[in-house]
């Protein structure tokens, strides 16, 4: 077996009439920051909602420590190791902050305790100022900041952001990737989707672009910023 | 009327008012949480009066009957949960709509098979069989007061449950976004299996006690279910507080409505037409609040 933690095999995938995945294939090795990357529409969030089991995958498989994990649901992934900040950041509107990182808490696949309550409050000082706020009450950033502590609490083995820093401010968006940074030398892989190429290419050891439900390039950030051409088509860069 | 009767017919109000709630909280929790409309929820009501009923001649004993009834109510929900509710949720109303009143239809058929057609009473419970004298001529029976008190400790618990437990905190976030809520590892299904089987209990809950202050007759059910639907749609759908604020009202309202005698220019609107002084109020709250008083707008 290889040192992988996630394979994803010619992974297909329908919604409704339309066909969105043709044949993904994707490996993710642990303690690897793989970039997503794609315009808008070309199935980036499909296949993490593949991965996350919310969307159902028609044919091709999904490996998780080397198990086939397609047909699971989605609170048996989570509990397998797979956490997800998804677009939007899906905060609990009607829990305070220190509910919603208590509901998350537990501990990660084999008992792993990494992540508790105290420490997630000691990485993010600025939650730690808002315990008794609603999800509501808080900025952009707070919430992003709550999303990403939240999936922490729930000792995953990989962490999946969709639109990590989608309409912060730039300072705040900084704020975000260094987190990002903690959570990376902290050991646990992670699948980042993000339209800041320059930090996501700086963060990630691979970057993989994907275009009409098909992944195009895999390789490094530094190969993949080699093809101005590509790039140009690809993300429009 | 003077003071005594006024205040006689208040706790009536209110008592009724309570037992309602009672209903009307399992109704509002199970679609303001899982989205599903569950016109059967009146059948339990129905159910549990005629189990207090038949395991009273059974076992003859109500506080026996109480604990086998509520235990087989939250047996019939997790099974009804897990046979039709289940594949309920992604549906849209018409068919939730459909499905439950295919519900009715069994149990009214179940209940006619089983009990009969016949209107029955239970006694009042020897414990509580007294009355507490309020004024020299005025007494008000202990098993009405028992049964409030039942129906506002049950209340408290409920508030407690969701604000206070983890139970309570997944309640509300899968109120709020289901698929996260799974994100976290969370068995969403199990916690509606859960709900719903506590909906049919307390429902059924309901009709046992109520049973020894008001016939077992096979209409109850819908009866119950349209008065409840009044209190759901008052109080705001989803709403545990707007259940206990609109059933107090209802309760008190269809109560006075009743003993009340007004005249305006020869017609007599109380008591004549009380029996709409209910559906008046949700008309009005409807025009001035569509969301109901402690609904969220949509």
């Amino acid at each position: 077996m290889t040192d992988a933690l996630v394979n994803v095999t010619d992974l297909h995938s329908h919604y409704g009439l339309s066909h969105v995945l043709h044949g993904v294939s994707l490996d993710i090795k642990r303690g690897e920051t793989v970039a997503l990357m794609g315009r808008n529409g070309m199935g980036k969030t499909t296949l993490i909602k593949c991965l996350m089991g919310l969307v159902p995958a028609t044919s091709g498989s999904i490996r998780f420590r080397g198990q086939d994990i397609k047909s699971l649901a989605t609170h048996v992934l989570a509990r397998r190791g797979i956490a997800y900040v998804p677009e939007g950041r899906g905060i609990f509107k009607n829990l305070s902050v220190k509910e919603n990182l208590l509901l998350a808490a537990r501990p990660g696949f084999e008992g792993r305790m990494e992540w508790t309550y105290d420490r997630v409050l000691d990485s993010f000082p600025r939650l730690k100022e808002r315990l008794i706020y609603g999800g509501q009450q808080l900025s952009g950033g707070e919430q992003q900041m709550l999303s990403i502590g939240r999936a922490l609490l729930t000792n995953p083995d990989l962490l999946i952001l969709d639109e990590a820093t989608e309409g912060l401010a730039p300072l705040i968006a900084q704020d975000i990737w260094s987190i990002i940074g903690i959570v990376k030398r902290s050991g646990i892989s992670t699948l980042i989707v993000d339209k800041n190429f320059k930090a996501l290419s700086k963060i990630s050891n691979r970057s993989v672009v994907m275009v009409k439900g098909g992944v195009v390039f895999d390789d490094s950030p530094s190969k993949l910023i080699e093809q101005p051409k590509e790039l140009k088509s690809w993300l429009g860069i | 009327m003077d003071a005594a009767t006024v205040l006689i017919q208040a706790m009536n109000g209110i008592q009724y008012g309570l037992l309602l709630f009672l209903v009307a909280s399992g109704l509002t929790l199970i679609f303001g949480i899982m989205g599903v409309i569950n016109i059967a929820h009146g059948s339990f009501y129905m159910i549990g009066a005629y189990l207090a009923w038949s395991l009273m001649g059974w076992v003859g004993s109500f506080w026996i009957g109480l604990i086998v009834g509520v235990t087989v109510a939250l047996l019939l929900g997790l099974v009804l949960e897990w046979l039709f509710i289940r594949f309920l949720y992604d549906r849209d109303h018409l068919q939730q709509v459909l499905v439950t009143y295919g519900l009715i239809l069994i149990f009214s058929e179940l209940r006619s098979m089983i009990w009969g057609d016949d209107v029955h009473s239970v006694p009042i419970p020897e414990l509580l069989s007294g009355s507490i004298q309020l004024t020299e001529n005025l007494a008000y029976p202990i098993y009405r007061l028992w049964l409030s008190g039942v129906c506002i400790v049950i209340a408290i618990l409920m508030f407690l449950g969701i604000q206070h437990t983890r139970l309570g905190m997944m309640i509300r976030a899968g109120e709020s976004d289901r698929e996260m809520t799974k994100s976290l590892g969370i068995n969403i299904g199990l916690v509606y299996r859960f709900i719903f089987a506590l909906g049919v209990s307390l429902a059924a809950f309901s009709g046992m006690i109520s049973a020894p202050i008001s016939s077992v007759f096979p209409g109850m059910g819908s009866q119950v279910l349209i008065v409840s639907f009044v209190v759901v749609v008052i109080g705001g759908l989803g709403s545990i507080k707007g259940a206990m604020i609109a059933a107090l009202l209802v309760g008190l309202i269809d109560t006075f409505g009743k003993v009340i005698h007004l005249d305006i220019f020869g017609v007599n609107i109380f008591p004549e037409m009380s029996g709409m002084s209910i559906f008046a109020l949700m008309a009005l709250i409807l025009m001035l609040r569509p969301q109901g008083l402690f609904g969220r707008e949509h």
